[in-house]
Formats: structure tokens, C-alpha cells, sequence
């Protein structure tokens, strides 16, 4: 931090302006300031004196903190699930063990910084460059290597062939297993269509109970599973993956009923896909008064009253719609599966 | 701004101030305050006649004369019941202070007389939810872990997995619900308050709601792993983090390279 660093002994920088310090676009050695300034503890007995107690405070706090852990232990009688006992434990012995280590830490960088010898030390540096010797010395070897083992002479042919083979097969032991392992299914159709049917019932999750177009009152939001997905034995989570629906029901003078989807909602009842076209986070933060849908991952907002359109975030397409209808009883189903995949882009998604 | 340039500030002024930065943002977290209101079924005729003259002292400004609202301005409050009076008024979102993208719990207005007899006046002009009774909304009646289920499925993703809160788009917000009564939460399930869609009793039963309600309640009893930093997700855990933790290694690094003096 000295800036009189420049010593007379560094005949090569004397001349140079002392501030910048650099030459030619090098750095140059500032050399070893010319006096030693001494810290107070070592000139003053009362300052090193200070410093004294000032480390041996900081062990005591080790000690402390050493006791306090032990003391949270011993006295964590959390029995019966009572919460707060075990947030005073873990408290107790968090802070404990923190304070024990920080105090012996800090109390030895004290120690050295403030009572430890206190003298200038020349520590040498050399090139990184090993002596010309050495190197020639290094390509020698690899030479006589080469030279042994045949490389380049057009010798030893089935040697060559059998160490490439081997090479090349080797890391197959780690891949065929690891590919393996990332899917039995590769069938991409399956990614394209849900468990929607015609006049699937859309029905309430999690208890799978069916839907009446009179229980969806205005501004009321349904988070919605397909009727018979909890019977499923097997795939239930990815089937529920692909078809959760939003239903939603806003004052039919709001809704923009979009082109070609006139007979899709029901007097102002609509589902949505609940898979962000994103990267398939859940999008179900709906505002009721500005008909806007997010997503909590990345901030994605679909106007559910404009066709889910895209108005904010990094979403590229409108979420897929469901098209419903109600039947003869009065529940709500499904006029078809969604038109499109649903959830993010992939290869093979238009084909 | 040179004088001020030139004034030499302690060494820990931006460690405390970060500090001070820090625990803002974790107490602004769990801001949103609300009031115990206790809900009496029966409305007399003079109840709804001392509510008239709340309203058109208090609210009519906004809401019209006769309740029936203004276009761009409030909504109609014929036929919202008188769940959405004590909800709205009971946790002193209304009378609103300003216009804002949402309108914040504040300090009640009126007392407990005065919101019945205001929710009287509403639900006189229309059919609409009434204020559930004590046992519907009864936290040690209903089942936490179904309420856990439901909680997940219909709120969480605004009011985040333990109703700590959280954000919305342009301003708007979920609020907590760590103080929230349960007479409010049932309240704002039933009427969908502002931005929160309505979840009817077709929807979420009444027996659904309480069980949310005692899901809700066992979140109030702490948690065991220590400072929750308002419960609002990574957000506030990484500000910590980043800010804290980073800066206190900063700050040592420092401290450990410096010469004594």
C-alpha cells in the first residue's frame, strides 16, 4: 500500500513515473519500501497489551461458543413434535458451534496479525521455464518412446489396431448404460396427445369428483384432472402431467372467443392448458380481475380473456385450449384432446 | 454532492447499511397485518339502516349512492353478500387509501359493530356468500394434512406452500396469510377478494376450506429449521445469501489481507 516504493537499489525503474508503476506493459517490482514501519503493538506495551487480551477474547468466545452448543443439546427436551423446542435447539447449537469456530479462527489471524515477528522477508521467484537442457532433454524421451513402441515406422500393425479398438470401445462401459437408463419409451407420439377424449368429464383435483356447468360461477378458477385418471395403475403422474387443465369462468362480455373456436367455451367458461409452453412449469397464478395468467417460474403472462395469448415473458406460443362442451346431465367434458401438444417446444412437435 | 463526496464514512458504514437493507426486505415480507372480527348472523332492519348511513358516509364516494357502482372506478356490490364486506372492510382494505394495483390490509376503520352493520346493508340489497359461523371456520375441526392437499393444488402457487406470500405481476401480490383469521381466509376462498379467483362451495366444500383453514394454522407454529425469512421462497433466502454470506468472506478476506497498523 506504500507509494514511495521505488527503491535507488532498482537502477532500471528509477527514472520511471512512480504512480503508474507499469512499463512497457509490465508491471515493475516496487521493491521493499525503503523504511519499516512498525505496528503499535510493537512499539507501544499498552497497544500490544490490548492486542493480548483482544485474542484471548476471541478464544473465550470459542469457549462460549462451545458451551452454548453443548448447553442447546443437552437441554433439547423436544419431545412430542413441539416445533419451537426444536427451532431453539437447532438455533442454540447452529449459533454455538458458529461462534466456536469463528472464534478460533479469527483469534489465530489476530495473534499473527498483531503480536506475531513483524519483519520484511524476500521470498525468490524464478522463471516457469525449465533450462533448455531439460527440454531437450523431455523430446528426447518422447522420441525414444515413439521410436520403441513402432509409432510411425509402419511396424507392429496388430498393436496399433488392437490399442485403437480398445480406446474407442472403452467409454461404450459408461454410455450404453447411462443411455440406456434414460428412457425405455421413445415413442415421441405419446408426447403429442393427453387423456382427453370426446366427453371426457373434466373433473376437480385432487379428489377426481366431476364438474357442473353451474358450480363454475364467475371469477371462479378450477384446477382440473381428466375423469379416470385416478384409476390409473400405471403412469398416472406422467398422464397427469400432460392433461391438468385451468378452467375458468369470466363474464362472457369480457371473453374474446377467438376465431374457429366459437363452440369451444361455454358461456364464459373456458380450460387452458395448465403447461406453460415455456419450459412446462405449471402456470395457474390467475388474476381475476385482469384475466391474466402466470407463470411462477419465469414470468410468462397469457391473457386468458384474449385466446391465452403471450403477453409478457419468455413463453413463445399461447397455451393449447381444451375444447369443452356440456352434456346431458350438466357436466362439463371434452369436445376433443387439445389441437396441438401441449407444454414446451420440441423436435418433432408439427410433424 | 462534492461535500459529500469528500466526507470520509466509517469502514462498516456499507456492512450496515447492507444489514439494515437486508432486514427490511425480510420483515417487508411478512407486512400484511389483519384484524380478529368476529361474525354475528343476525342483521335487524336497524342494523341495516345504521349500515346505510356507514355507506353513504364511507363508501358511496366509489360504490354510488346506491351501491351500484362506476365503470372504471368500483365495483357494484350488489348481490357480493356480506362475506365480502366483513372480508374487505374487516381487514381494512377498505375504505381503499389510494388507487394502486391492489388495495393493502391496513389498520381497520371501523369496529366490529359498524362492519356488521355495514355487511348488513350490502347483503340486504342482494342474495350473496354470508360471514361462515365460528364452527365452520374452527381450525381444530378440520383435517391439516387433507387442507396440506388442497393448499397445494388451489393456492400455493400464488400464496406460496406455507401462505407466506408471494408475487404477482405489475405490483399486485398474494398476501401472507401467517395472521390472517380464519374467518378471513374462509371469507376470501368464497368471494375472491380483488385479484384472487373465487374457489365456491362447489368448488372447495366448506369442509375443504376449514381443513386449509387448520392446514394454514399448524404453518403458525414455527418452523423447526430456524429463521424462515418470511417464508417467501429463494428469493429472500438468496438475498441472504448472496448479500450476507458473500459479504462477510468479502469482508474477512479483506480484513485478513490487511496489514495491522
Amino acid at each position: 500500500m506504500s507509494t514511495d516504493s521505488t527503491s535507488t537499489e532498482n537502477g532500471s525503474v528509477a527514472s520511471v513515473p512512480h504512480e503508474a508503476g507499469v512499463v512497457d506493459g509490465k508491471f515493475v517490482d516496487p521493491g521493499i519500501p525503503a523504511e519499516h514501519r512498525p505496528r503499535r503493538a510493537d512499539i507501544d506495551p499498552k497497544a500490544a497489551r490490548k492486542a493480548e487480551i483482544q485474542v484471548a477474547a476471541l478464544f473465550g468466545l470459542s469457549v462460549l461458543g462451545t458451551a452454548l452448543a453443548i448447553y442447546g443439546y443437552v437441554t433439547s427436551k423436544a419431545t412430542g413434535g413441539d416445533l419451537g423446542a426444536v427451532q431453539r435447539t437447532t438455533m442454540f447449537m447452529g449459533v454455538g458451534i458458529a461462534l466456536a469456530m469463528f472464534g478460533i479462527g479469527t483469534g489465530a489471524i489476530h495473534w499473527a496479525k498483531t503480536l506475531m515477528r513483524d519483519h520484511d522477508m524476500v521470498e525468490e521467484r524464478h522463471a516457469l521455464r525449465s533450462s533448455d537442457a531439460a527440454r531437450a532433454g523431455a523430446v528426447e524421451m518422447l522420441k525414444d518412446g515413439a521410436k520403441d513402441s513402432g509409432v510411425g515406422v509402419g511396424r507392429r500393425g496388430l498393436l496399433k489396431g488392437s490399442i485403437v479398438t480398445a480406446l474407442l470401445l472403452a467409454p461404450l462401459s459408461v454410455l450404453v448404460p447411462a443411455v440406456g437408463n434414460l428412457g425405455g419409451d421413445w415413442n415421441v407420439s405419446q408426447v403429442k396427445h393427453t387423456m382427453w377424449r370426446k366427453g371426457t368429464r373434466l373433473t376437480k383435483d385432487p379428489t377426481g369428483k366431476p364438474i357442473k356447468a353451474s358450480d363454475v360461477t364467475i371469477g371462479s378458477v378450477f384446477h382440473v384432472i381428466p375423469d379416470g385418471l385416478n384409476d390409473l395403475k400405471h403412469g398416472k403422474l406422467e398422464e397427469k402431467a400432460k392433461a391438468v387443465v385451468l378452467l375458468i369462468r369470466m363474464d362472457p362480455r369480457v371473453l374474446n372467443v377467438q376465431p374457429g373456436r366459437e363452440d369451444w367455451s361455454f358461456d364464459g367458461i373456458i380450460a387452458y392448458s395448465k403447461i406453460c409452453t415455456h419450459v412446462g412449469c405449471p402456470v395457474a397464478l390467475y388474476e381475476q380481475q385482469t384475466h391474466h395468467l402466470l407463470c411462477p417460474c419465469h414470468q410468462s403472462t397469457f391473457d386468458v380473456a384474449n385466446g391465452a395469448k403471450v403477453i409478457f415473458g419468455p413463453a413463445k406460443r399461447p397455451l393449447p385450449q381444451l375444447p369443452i362442451m356440456v352434456d346431458d346431465e350438466g357436466y362439463i367434458v371434452a369436445r376433443a384432446d387439445f389441437n396441438e401438444p401441449i407444454g414446451p417446444s420440441f423436435w418433432e412437435r408439427l410433424k | 454532492m462534492q461535500r459529500l463526496s469528500l466526507t470520509r464514512y466509517h469502514r462498516a458504514a456499507p456492512l450496515v447499511l447492507l444489514f439494515i437493507l437486508l432486514a427490511g426486505i425480510t420483515t417487508a415480507a411478512s407486512f400484511v397485518q389483519s384484524q380478529p372480527a368476529n361474525a354475528e348472523a343476525a342483521a335487524s332492519t336497524n342494523d341495516i339502516s345504521e349500515g346505510s348511513k356507514l355507506f353513504a358516509a364511507n363508501c358511496a364516494t366509489c360504490h354510488g349512492l346506491a351501491a351500484q357502482g362506476q365503470d372504471g372506478v368500483a365495483p357494484s356490490l350488489i348481490g357480493v353478500g356480506a362475506a365480502a364486506v366483513d372480508f374487505q372492510v374487516g381487514t381494512g382494505r377498505m375504505p381503499m387509501q389510494a388507487s394502486g394495483p391492489q388495495a393493502p390490509a391496513k389498520t381497520v376503520q371501523f369496529n366490529l359493530d359498524q362492519i356488521h352493520q355495514l355487511s348488513a346493508y350490502v347483503a340486504s340489497l342482494g342474495p350473496g356468500p354470508a360471514v361462515p359461523d365460528a364452527a365452520a371456520v374452527d381450525p381444530s375441526l378440520g383435517d391439516a394434512s387433507k387442507g396440506m392437499e388442497l393448499f397445494r393444488t388451489n393456492c400455493a402457487m400464488c400464496h406460496g406452500s406455507v401462505g407466506g406470500g408471494g408475487a404477482l405481476s405489475q405490483g399486485k401480490y398474494a398476501p401472507s396469510l401467517m395472521k390472517t383469521t380464519p374467518t378471513h381466509i374462509y371469507e376470501a376462498m368464497l368471494v375472491g377478494p380483488q385479484s384472487m379467483p373465487v374457489f365456491n362451495n362447489a368448488n372447495i366444500t366448506p369442509e375443504d376450506k376449514r381443513d386449509i383453514i387448520a392446514y394454514l394454522d399448524e404453518q403458525r407454529q414455527g418452523a423447526p429449521g430456524g429463521l424462515s425469512l418470511g417464508s417467501i421462497g429463494p428469493v429472500a433466502e438468496g438475498l441472504w445469501a448472496w448479500l450476507l454470506g458473500m459479504g462477510l468472506i468479502v469482508g474477512f478476506t479483506v480484513w485478513i489481507g490487511m496489514r495491522s497498523s
